[in-house]
């Protein structure tokens, strides 16, 4: 059998490359990578932008989710390529300067929304998206829960999350 | 859980990307992404290129014109959930497109994508092959119109050819007083359909059904028109036996074999269950046509 067995290599082996440039938190960013590299990689690896974490890689767990060019989305099934000359927003800069937590992340911490915390990012920068969004909100348990229906939270059970996003629009004085 | 290596390719034209999909047979188009990068992400896909389609000219916007809406192939899934002209135009589309995953993916997938990806299990093949949609296919020969009916033709299988990019599907507005309702039953809200059921009826005078059209997603390889249930439905009252007809004639178009999720008994149920439920929301819309 010996040489029969062939390493499972890929049949390309160029990896093409590809300047991307975009705006990330307000700043105009430009690098040249891979063009299969994903934005949430792109975020944490090329500009240090850890807060954006990565939990399953296909769309399904939301604790990847930013917002490209203001509409929430996940960037483990966005090609930073693809992101090129949009403006990408991410949790670092949600908070104030001075380290004041915006009305979302206070409730959160208020009600006790997160125990580790990897889903919460994901969460804020889903939530944050809705509230910024033109229209009337569904503000009842089951809108509320069908708002974090796309962001998984393998520890709270979700009540707390639930009672913080009443609280933040309560902070935002927000009814509907 | 990245994806395979390929070439990247960013037309601005429709002719420039047609070429590049015409010079290589492995190479896929991307719009949103949504269903495409998870699948190259699982490795289960794998394209030579993507034809990224994003900044070509002319693949944005939705316009209602000649009792038609027209949704161009860059036309994200929540771009139309939020049109106010459409909501007003047909209910429905909205009605179903508040189940297609979660608002962040519906802010990134396209209508387009979604038909070109041909789940069967999808909601947006169903809605048009309900309505009656057609699709404008672009090739290196020309443009042709596809009604939905025909370009659903196996499991993730469509009629559009290699070297087509389909710029523009068409939804009919819903016809005067005609009632309508979508519902599915899934694991969780946001999953793909178990199975999803769509219902458009128009009701005559004294509450006759004048015309009746159901259609299913998660029965079968593609949606699924149930036209034995239509025809069982037509010129009735909806009475209970006919309802009971109807659902025993659905039966036989549940052909998706038991698989992880559920059983194929459990699919009829299901169908059953919302066949019974949705023509009688739908009816409950319908305002009966005057007498003359």
């Amino acid at each position: 059998m010996r040489g029969k067995i062939k390493p499972a290599l890929p049949e390309r082996s160029e990896d093409p490359r590809v300047t991307v440039s975009l705006t990330v938190n307000g700043e105009p960013v430009a690098r040249t990578v891979s063009v299969r590299m994903l934005l949430s990689d792109f975020l944490r690896h090329e500009l240090g932008l850890t807060g954006t974490h990565v939990g399953c890689e296909h769309g399904v767990c939301g604790c990847c989710t930013v917002h490209i060019d203001g509409k929430a989305a996940r960037s483990c099934l966005t090609l930073a390529v693809q992101a090129s000359g949009s403006e990408v927003r991410t949790i670092e800069s949600v908070a104030a300067g001075d380290g004041a937590l915006h009305p979302v992340q206070q409730a959160f911490k208020e009600c006790h929304a997160l125990q580790c915390g990897y889903c919460t990012s994901g969460m804020v920068m889903n939530v944050l998206s809705r509230f910024e969004e033109p229209g009337a909100l569904d503000l009842s348990d089951d809108g509320i829960r069908d708002m974090l229906s796309g962001n998984l939270c393998r520890c709270t059970g979700y009540s707390n999350i639930v009672t913080a996003v009443r609280r933040a629009a309560e902070l935002l004085g927000r009814t509907e | 859980m990245k994806p395979p290596l390929f070439d990247y390719k960013a037309p601005t034209t429709i002719a420039e990307a047609v070429a590049m999909l015409a010079a290589d047979p492995d190479a896929a188009v991307l719009a949103g992404g949504q269903s495409l990068l998870p699948a190259m992400n699982f490795r289960v896909a794998n394209p030579s290129a993507l034809v990224d389609i994003q900044h070509v000219q002319g693949l944005n916007g939705i316009s209602i014109d000649k009792g038609e809406i027209a949704v161009k192939a860059m036309v994200r899934h929540r771009e139309l959930e939020l049109d106010v002209a459409v909501q007003r135009a047909n209910p429905l589309i909205a009605e179903t497109l508040q189940h297609v995953a979660h608002v962040p993916i519906r802010n990134r997938g396209t209508v387009v994508g979604s038909l070109c990806h041909a789940d069967p299990s999808a909601e947006m093949p169903l809605l048009f092959v309900l309505l009656g949609g057609t699709l404008a296919a672009c090739g290196p020969a020309g443009t042709r119109t596809i009604a939905a009916e025909d370009f659903f033709t196996a499991f993730l299988t469509t009629a559009r050819a290699h070297d087509e990019i389909v710029t523009e599907a068409r939804l009919p507005v819903l016809p005067e007083g005609a009632g309508w309702a979508f519902d599915e039953v899934t694991r969780r809200h946001g999953d793909y359909a178990l199975v999803g059921v769509g219902c458009v009826v128009a009701l005559a005078a004294d509450g006759t059904v004048e015309t009746i059209r159901l259609a299913a997603c998660g029965i079968a390889d593609r949606p699924v028109r149930l036209k034995a249930s239509e025809a069982a439905l037509q010129g009735t009252q909806l009475a209970a036996a006919d309802l009971d007809k109807a659902v025993a004639l659905s039966a036989s178009a549940v052909t998706t074999p038991d698989d992880m999720n559920t059983s194929a008994a459990f699919r009829r149920r299901a169908l059953g269950a919302l066949i019974r439920r949705l023509v009688a929301k739908a009816a409950a819309r319908a305002k009966p046509k005057e007498q003359p």
